[in-house]
């Protein structure tokens, strides 16, 4: 296979292992507030997340560092364009890290509630705006004949993004949900969990609909036959997942929304392809995998490294969530 | 206003405030490697009191380390976008390695270390705290090989309009990452030395646990008193291969106008930059070349001899660094380097001599001490990299055309208040949290906290 290719498909893996680890961490954080009635169950919260959050965080940076690894033009074309809307990303992943580490230092309300609260913005404000800055993947941004981004923080913010915005807090906050019945050991509190994860499903599968059908009509997915299959598909385990949660089978909903992540970034990247930024102003200006892309024999050296140790990244990750397989109980509150 | 002016103090103010939690970091999970190593081999209780005392400070530390480090692996992109382009065939290999390699393993690990102290044996629970350690060791070096290439770019040849990597081994053997990557780490030895033996000093002062806080003392002495020396001696070698690489940094260093043969060496200088003259100094004749060259005789080139070369190289312009700031933050680099040295020794003198917990003018002064390495780790950082002005690549590429076009003054005015209010803030929890559980009776530790 072409280095370009693979490269823009492990890209993809990237960010689907993101969407997927980093996505239950948001939803867990979007749902603190909430579903924590007192302080002792929002250490339980935190704690499903505690010994993960930061290995989930690294699959973001990875997927930063290969973009700029791999498509040079694509990172700076990117996070320049975006530039306002990545400081604000940026703030809430600052404060979110120090929040979790930081809220039970103190036993005092004030200290535990504020920090709580900048966790929960920390994990809703990045859900939103990567939901944002998808659909503009979608539906392409005005980039000129130099590569560079021509418009502001407001040529990003559309009702459609916006709509992609909302249905990345809920898919993440419905994934989230699912992540804390499965390992929560709070009975009450996976009642109750359980309760919202309905009512968030039900709203996310109408937003995904709608989401899908806008960028059906006003961006380029029905160009792909990949992109169809798993849109559709995507649909599919959504409906299963709540199904399967309402029905209480909390593993295998957990599971069929971990495919529906996969297949919504598949779709994502199966319509852009072979872009990697699609210019609106003139096609030709697009950033694609060959203008964007690093020299061959970058991409070979990366690729080497790449093939070995993501392996290696994935035994011992999956080795740290057997470590702590158990459900967490009132009693596991050391931090 | 001026978004290159702007985007560079930016950067600045980012990455200074991120090395302050990374040598605490790369030092001090070492240290707590060892403490937790000699308990899991002869299970003496004190030595994992002293993991989980001094770890619960290093995951404080380690929080602010992360959550500013992604800031840095976003903002090449962000703010200097031009500069992405021209060089990211090289410069984004070192980052992306740098998260497979080392951010995978220590953000893993160190999960599994805070929350597995009951789930895994001794000798496992400690190797996770060796993984981390080597890990952040690790991770410095690609940044530092990152770094370099913009220090001294190699392995690349120009192509498509941009440096496109010729060699990796070239990369893997740069000159500068040689002297580079050992100044950086020793640097950190000393930093969590001295982090360590001040907090100690002060709670030896507080009259807290006597017998703990003298143990970890031992250990960071060791740590503070190697790693002081030895970034010393690399520092002088560094210095001496800076003269052939960028001897315009190393005269700007110097405040060194004029090419001198033998040239003397400026204690204090008052810099006049405008008129390109020193109006007063305080000189030790013969020293820079002795310095430089190991003898007393041996020309060292001055920066007006040095910006007519580069303009016949490069074409018109001015490729004069800011000369006070680098002139200065040698000095205080080196100053604060100097002191930690005679630190390192008095406490290693008194230590051995029994009497440092009653001796409270050095118990004082060690607690003062742990300013010394934040000191010198940020004069240094400020002198490599504005010494190296008006490049972004050093001889490649000004940072007039690594900024970001389509980024406007106010977009960057925006994010840097932004930043500057949200790491002002944190600086001052980070700090308070530090004195909270640093300072204290360890009696008060509970089993049950890391």
């Amino acid at each position: 296979m072409e280095l370009n290719v693979l490269w823009f498909i492990l890209i993809g893996v990237l960010f689907a292992g993101f969407f997927i680890l980093e996505g239950f961490d948001y939803g867990v954080g979007i749902l603190l507030p909430f579903a924590g009635k007192n302080d002792t169950e929002r250490r339980v919260i935190l704690n499903t997340i505690g010994p993960f959050w930061d290995g989930n965080e690294v699959w973001l940076l990875t997927a930063g560092g290969a973009i700029f690894a791999a498509f040079p033009n694509w990172y700076a074309t990117l996070f320049s364009g975006f530039y306002l809307a990545f400081f604000l990303i940026l703030f809430g992943l600052i404060v979110r890290g120090v929040a979790i580490d930081f809220r039970s230092k103190l036993d005092n309300p004030t200290w535990r509630k504020t920090w709580d609260g900048l966790f929960f913005i920390g994990s809703l404000l990045p859900a939103l705006l990567f939901g944002v800055a998808v659909s503009n993947f979608l539906t392409g941004v005005p980039i000129d004949a130099n590569m560079e981004f021509v418009g502001n923080l407001f040529t990003l913010i559309t009702p459609y993004t916006l709509l992609g915005g909302i249905v990345f807090v809920l898919v993440f906050a419905f994934h989230g949900s699912l992540f804390l019945s499965l390992k929560s050991g709070v009975e009450e509190l996976n009642a109750r969990v359980k309760g919202y994860s309905v009512k968030i499903g039900l709203a996310m599968l109408a937003v995904t609909v709608a989401w899908v059908i806008c960028g059906a009509l006003i961006t380029g997915i029905l160009n792909s036959v990949i992109a169809i299959v798993a849109v559709a598909l995507a649909a599919l385990c959504l409906i299963i997942a709540v199904a399967l949660q309402w029905k209480g089978r909390s593993g295998l909903a957990f599971v069929a929304s971990v495919v529906a992540i996969l297949c919504v970034t598949v779709m994502v990247f199966a319509a852009m392809f072979p872009n990697v930024l699609i210019s609106t102003l003139n096609p030709l200006w697009s950033l694609t995998i060959y203008n964007a892309s690093s020299s061959p024999y970058t991409l070979k050296i990366m690729t080497i490294v790449a093939v070995t140790l993501v392996p290696i990244v994935l035994c011992y990750q999956a080795w740290s969530f057997w470590i702590f397989r158990k459900r967490v109980t009132k009693n596991d509150l050391h931090y | 206003m001026d978004v290159v002016l702007l985007s560079r103090l930016q950067f600045g103010l980012t990455t200074v405030y991120h090395f302050f939690f990374v040598p605490l970091t790369i030092g001090l999970t070492l240290m707590v490697a060892v403490m937790e190593t000699i308990y899991a081999k002869n299970g003496n209780e004190d030595y994992k009191k002293m993991a989980k005392f001094w770890g619960k400070l290093l995951l404080i530390n380690f929080a602010m380390g992360v959550v500013t480090g992604i800031v840095q692996e976003f903002q090449f992109g962000m703010n200097w976008s031009g500069y992405s382009r021209f060089v990211g065939d090289i410069f984004g290999a070192p980052l992306a390695i740098e998260a497979l390699f080392a951010f995978f393993l220590e953000s893993t690990f160190l999960g599994i270390w805070i929350f597995g102290w009951d789930k895994l044996k001794p000798m496992m629970h400690a190797a996770c705290m060796w993984i981390v350690a080597v890990a952040s060791s690790v991770s410095a070096f690609w940044i530092l090989l990152a770094n370099s290439f913009m220090q001294n770019p190699v392995g690349y040849a120009i192509r498509n309009g941009r440096a496109e990597m010729e060699s990796f081994l070239a990369l893997l053997t740069n000159d500068h990452l040689q002297y580079q990557y050992p100044h950086v780490i020793t640097a950190a030895w000393a930093t969590a030395g001295f982090f360590v033996l001040g907090i100690s000093a002060i709670n030896l002062l507080k009259g807290h646990d006597k017998a703990f806080f003298q143990k970890s003392m031992k250990v960071a002495t060791v740590f503070a008193l190697v790693g002081s020396l030895l970034v010393a001696g690399v520092g002088h070698a560094q210095g001496q291969h800076l003269g052939d690489e960028q001897p315009m940094k190393m005269a700007a260093a110097e405040a060194l106008w004029e090419t001198e043969d033998p040239a003397g060496l400026a204690l204090a200088a008052v810099i006049d930059e405008e008129t390109g003259e020193n109006t007063f100094e305080i000189v030790l004749p013969k020293m820079l070349s002795f310095m430089m060259h190991n003898s007393f005789e041996g020309e060292v080139k001055g920066i007006h001899d040095l910006q007519a070369e580069m303009a016949a190289e490069h074409g018109e312009g001015n490729y004069i660094p800011p000369v006070t700031v680098c002139f200065w933050a040698f000095r205080v680099m080196v100053g604060a380097g100097g002191l930690m040295i005679l630190f390192a020794l008095a406490a290693l003198v008194f230590n051995k001599t029994g009497k440092l917990a009653r001796n409270r003018l050095v118990l004082k002064l060690l607690g003062l001490g742990i300013a010394l390495p934040y000191l010198a780790n940020s004069a240094g950082w400020i002198l490599a990299e504005m010494g190296r002005q008006p490049w972004i690549v050093y001889g490649l590429q000004t940072v007039y055309d690594g900024v970001s076009a389509s980024v406007s003054g106010t977009e960057v005015l925006i994010s840097l208040v932004g930043f500057a209010l949200i790491y002002t803030v944190l600086a001052v929890v980070d700090v308070y949290l530090l004195a909270k559980f640093g300072v204290k009776d360890v009696h008060e530790l509970e089993v049950k906290e890391v």
